[in-house]
């Protein structure tokens, strides 16, 4: 992997160019897209039923949230597209595989990348001074979501080859990514209706520590503090980062054992 | 004795490959197979038992009509199948003029896709740079190499993916019924070229049942019927094993 790193870095470049070929707003659409899907949520959530109550400047709240899940959903499903979309190669040429999920997370990242400055425009606005602990817990937040979205991309990138039904499975964890976890909505919503231990699982999830440490980095220090971050969230967040490894490492042992019937199958 | 001629190259070893044809393409059918105690697979073995060993600098041909397992062997060789039985040893590095073409992207330049295609066969951005030259004078399409890949014509498409798979660097070359590409002055510079590889002792695959090319660039032949291999010696005694059943 590390030997074939210009390989990789021209599949990223490849990916990242071929986008938006042959479309007028190019690249414009990286930031089209999000913004049309947070207005709606902003208006939908946050002023038609209300949920901005008890959120302090909800835009960014809601903002940071959004563009967390996002990266996770692109490099998520982007990944476990990968094998089938370049089935011409892995059929014909033998090359690492992994190099296709993992090229198309990075891609998903790079896509992420205007975004996170259109948030860091709107918080600055909003009064934001990024903090060292901040800027950590922010990186901390992005490692977490690469990281289980790598993971979970191997496991059904390689199923995909033979079970196209893990395409349509990838729509149902994407739906779930973005619904549970407090992205539009908080945790305290959540601990409320829920039973306690059901709340424990909701916050070992690593995208949910991933979506508070955003919103802690980004928007905590821009609010008037009555939403408190979750309690324990280094906690958390450290047993999210170890589920995110462990569904890594899963995700290598399923991967290399798929692998060697990719050519045969695809 | 010259040592380096018994240098073995590729070692195949009692090797078999069956491929298991699948009925079942989602959960949904498996499960129903399963449940009907349908048989949700059948096999059908492509290759029985083969074994040789290529020296260092040898070039063979592996001679066979139309599904006796001929391809499926390359691609074994190459690395992009895996045997069910067996194993298969290649020394250094291994490049195939196996479908020529396969990661071009029609959106990128010419430019752009000699690089990416000159990575994905394994060469690191310092060789390509040095015989990026070389490849793209080959191809004879120095004009048009900034232009995107989808405004090519298909003899000039063929070109430039033929000229970057012959430029890599490589110890064994594994060539599929490909010299067929472009025109016949194209043809025989292609032709010209393999012979060039042999001669600096490279060693060779060759796939074909065109017995011209095979008698033109290999001293050995092998005949495979049916996943088996038939017959293995000197190439003109190949060809009339392979015509004379």
């Amino acid at each position: 992997m590390l030997r074939r790193r210009y390989l990789l870095q021209l599949l990223v470049r490849k990916g990242v160019s071929t986008r938006y070929r042959n479309s007028a707003l190019g690249w414009g659409w990286s930031y089209v897209k999000p913004l049309t899907q947070y207005f709606i949520y902003y208006f939908v959530m946050g002023i038609v039923l209300g949920r901005s109550r008890g959120i302090d400047n909800f835009a960014v709240y809601l903002l940071a949230g959004i563009i967390m899940v996002n990266l996770f959903n692109e490099a998520f499903s982007n990944a476990t597209k990968s094998i089938v979309d370049n089935k011409a190669l892995v059929k014909k040429i033998y090359l690492p595989r992994e190099m296709f999920p993992i090229a198309a997370v990075i891609v998903a990242f790079v896509h992420f990348l205007p975004q996170v400055v259109v948030l860091v425009l709107v918080s600055v606005l909003t009064g934001w001074t990024p903090s060292l602990l901040e800027i950590g817990a922010i990186l901390l937040g992005a490692l977490l979501v690469v990281l289980l979205a790598s993971g979970l991309g191997l496991i059904f990138g390689a199923v995909n080859v033979s079970f196209r039904d893990a395409q349509n499975l990838v729509e149902i964890i994407r739906l779930f990514a973005t619904w549970a976890s407090p992205v539009l909505y908080s945790w305290v919503n959540i601990a409320h209706v829920m039973p306690d231990w059901l709340t424990r699982i909701y916050m070992m999830n690593p995208l949910t520590s991933a979506i508070e440490l955003f919103h802690y980095g980004f928007w905590f220090s821009t609010s008037d503090g009555r939403l408190q971050p979750p309690p324990h969230l280094l906690q958390y967040s450290l047993i999210g980062l170890v589920i995110a490894l462990v569904v890594t490492a899963i995700g290598q042992l399923v991967f290399r054992k798929f692998e060697r019937r990719f050519a045969q199958d695809l | 004795m010259d040592t380096t001629k018994n240098r073995p190259s590729i070692i195949v070893e009692h090797v078999q490959k069956t491929f298991l044809l699948r009925h079942a393409h989602s959960f949904k059918e498996a499960f129903i197979s399963k449940v009907k105690k349908k048989k949700i697979s059948s096999s059908f073995q492509a290759l029985k038992d083969i074994d040789f060993v290529v020296n260092e600098g040898e070039s063979v041909a592996i001679l066979g009509y139309n599904g006796s397992g001929k391809s499926t062997l390359l691609k074994l060789i190459s690395g992009v199948l895996e045997p069910d039985k067996g194993r298969i040893l290649t020394r250094g590095r291994v490049a195939g003029l196996i479908e020529v073409g396969a990661g071009f992207h029609p959106d990128l330049s010419g430019r752009e896709n000699v690089y990416l295609n000159a990575a994905i066969l394994g060469m690191s951005k310092k060789e390509i740079d040095e015989r990026f030259d070389d490849i793209v004078a080959f191809s004879e399409i120095e004009d048009f190499i900034d232009s995107e890949v989808k405004h090519y014509s298909s003899g000039m498409f063929l070109r430039l993916a033929f000229s970057v798979a012959i430029h890599v660097e490589l110890d064994i070359l594994l060539v599929d019924e490909i010299l067929s590409v472009g025109d016949a002055p194209f043809r025989e510079k292609c032709r010209k070229k393999i012979r060039e590889l042999v001669d600096e002792g490279k060693t060779m695959v060759v796939v074909s049942h065109d017995t011209g090319t095979v008698r033109d660039l290999c001293d050995r032949g092998i005949v495979i019927r049916k996943g088996e291999m038939v017959f293995d010696g000197p190439v003109e005694d190949a060809i009339t094993a392979l015509k004379g059943k």
